[in-house]
């Protein structure tokens, strides 16, 4: 276990290096450690500290967040294709995160506005997917997709009434978008904070994967612990939409390959979601912004790329 | 060694009148089966014993506790449940399946050690799915997927075992199997109380029987004093022919229009 998690450790800081030193300017590997060191040209000095570390740490963040709530919320309905775009969780922070921007509002109340965005769509898809009896695959994903057209259009109403000068900073909410990114920190912290509080409910969580019913005849307090998995999950995705916008697929793609690699225990599954995720998001972004430089793609479209077809592979297989 | 006694309990059929109130007691090396058609709330009462759903009236007393003053970590470690329907599509080996039985007995921080290990390994084994243990279990037929759930049940390894229709979907080898298993355990002082569709393999493995009829009147007692042919035929409303096989009485469906 410790061993996979430091491999994907590994991992992950070879590729944030890739994406300090990539882009407009090369900067070669002996050109970076001097950067690293505090040496280096001032040229590659602001490249590294002021412009692509920060939006690399973002990509980094907002993948790792993504992740960690695909894997809990497919915990949670017991489903490989749950993931917080599928199933409109994105899009209801959106709405939310485009509200609050629209009345003026500053980054703390953006934020709180996004989580409620989240909390609500989530409410929505569990409560009508639920109706009697457990959640089915099919019921489930059918609701999920129909609540986020429906954010979707919201979404496009609201840009549609706002004035034309501010909609650049806003269209990216739709798109995914890191490049738009203020800053990482909080970011980084909730996935940190996420982690630390998830690790000691995990083995709780394998045995949820199991059904809520054998999770009680085992010993676990069922309904605090979804609540838990739930309000995670939506802040995990609030904090990753207000960082860069609805990025689809990356919480479908990561557990999913994680889970054929390193077997199904939460306990590995979770912490490694959080590297991979960063990973993934990190190398996404890279090629977003050089493959046609010096136009840059949005990286959502990439993972779109990537995730629809794992989750119509994942939906073919569970026919 | 555990004891679970029910004190007026009233299982909650849903629109069904209250019917008989049980008063049970199960003891433990006793071996019980719950008889009744479709319908009739074994499962239910299967629940309702592992306090899982709430009873319309009366108790369910683990030891001296009533089920529902005891936290669940509490109760899992001295009473178990092997459902009847359960949810094998999320992805997990049957290994990690069995393991999660070592659940009620770790702290948070713990992990599962050497020995919580091999007792997965060994109730798999006892349930010939050990060379399955890399296998999701989606990919398992029903009968494998039956057995891997009663291994779950072994490494968890309660007091109390109750199961619904243990023996679902299982070849005769592994009915046979299965049941001796739970015979052995209860001569190990083990309580097992079981739901079972088969009146033979009642009759065969089990010290006691709890009748369980539609309108929710309930008898129970010793296995050979509750398994009349009379009583049967009522129960199910099904004619029956009786014959002794090993000393233990079969029973027979007569299949004529005359039956109804």
């Amino acid at each position: 276990m410790i061993r996979s998690l430091l491999a994907l450790s590994v991992i992950a800081l070879l590729a944030v290096a890739l994406a300090l030193a990539i882009g407009s300017v090369t900067i070669s590997p002996s050109e970076l450690w001097a950067v690293i060191q505090d040496q280096g040209s001032v040229l590659h000095q602001t490249l590294v500290w002021d412009l692509r570390l920060p939006r690399t740490l973002a990509a980094f963040a907002t993948g790792g967040l993504l992740a960690v709530a695909g894997a809990l919320m497919q915990v949670l309905l017991r489903n490989p294709l749950a993931d917080p775009y599928v199933l409109g969780l994105s899009g209801g922070a959106a709405v939310g995160a485009l509200l609050a921007m629209l009345g003026g509002m500053g980054a703390l109340i953006i934020s709180g506005s996004a989580f409620a965005g989240a909390m609500l769509a989530t409410l929505l898809v569990f409560g009508l997917a639920h109706g009697t009896g457990s959640w089915t695959a099919s019921r489930l994903l059918l609701t999920g997709v129909v609540v986020a057209a429906g954010w979707g259009a919201v979404i496009t109403l609201m840009l549609a009434l706002t004035p034309s000068y501010k909609l650049p900073g806003m269209l990216y909410w739709l798109m995914g978008d890191v490049s738009y990114a203020r800053t990482p920190w909080p970011a980084l912290v909730v996935l940190a904070l996420a982690v630390v509080v998830i690790m000691p409910l995990a083995r709780n969580l394998n045995v949820l994967a199991r059904g809520s019913m054998q999770a009680a005849a085992l010993g676990v307090s069922v309904r605090p612990l979804e609540w838990t998995i739930y309000l995670l999950a939506s802040l995990l995705t609030a904090t990753a939409v207000t960082t860069a916008g609805s990025i689809g697929f990356v919480g479908l793609i990561v557990p999913h390959m994680l889970r054929l690699v390193l077997g199904n225990d939460q306990r590995i599954i979770l912490p490694a979601s959080a590297l991979a995720g960063g990973t993934l998001l990190v190398l996404a972004d890279t090629l977003a912004r050089t493959v046609i430089a010096p136009e840059q793609l949005p990286v959502g479209v990439i993972t779109a790329l990537l995730g629809v077809p794992t989750f119509l592979y994942l939906l073919h297989r569970s026919r | 060694m555990s004891t679970l006694h029910t004190r007026d309990l009233i299982i909650n059929v849903p629109n069904r009148a209250d019917g008989f109130a049980l008063n049970m007691s199960i003891e433990s090396g006793q071996v019980w089966g719950v008889l009744g058609p479709n319908g009739a709330g074994k499962t239910t009462l299967l629940h309702t014993l592992a306090g899982l759903l709430p009873a319309r009236s009366g108790q369910v007393i683990l030891n001296d506790s009533a089920l529902t003053d005891l936290k669940r970590r509490d109760i899992a470690r001295q009473l178990g449940l092997v459902f009847q329907e359960r949810q094998d599509s999320f992805p997990a080996t049957v290994l990690e399946t069995a393991m999660i039985g070592r659940h009620p007995w770790l702290s948070p921080w713990e992990s599962e050690k050497n020995e919580d290990l091999q007792r997965a390994q060994q109730a798999l084994a006892a349930m010939d799915v050990d060379h399955l243990s890399d296998r999701l279990l989606s990919t398992l037929s029903g009968g494998e997927r039956q057995r891997v759930a009663i291994a779950t049940l072994m490494t968890q390894n309660p007091d109390i075992w109750l199961l619904d229709e243990p023996t679902n979907h299982l070849d005769l080898h592994h009915q046979v199997k299965v049941m001796s298993l739970l015979k052995d355990q209860a001569a190990l002082n083990k309580t097992v109380f079981m739901c079972l569709h088969d009146l033979n393999l009642a009759a065969r493995w089990c010290s006691h029987v709890l009748l369980l009829y539609t309108n929710g009147d309930a008898c129970w007692g010793p296995a050979n004093a509750m398994l009349k042919p009379s009583a049967l035929e009522q129960l199910y409303n099904q004619k029956l022919i009786t014959v002794e096989v090993d000393g233990a009485p079969v029973f027979v469906p007569v299949c004529s229009s005359s039956s109804s």
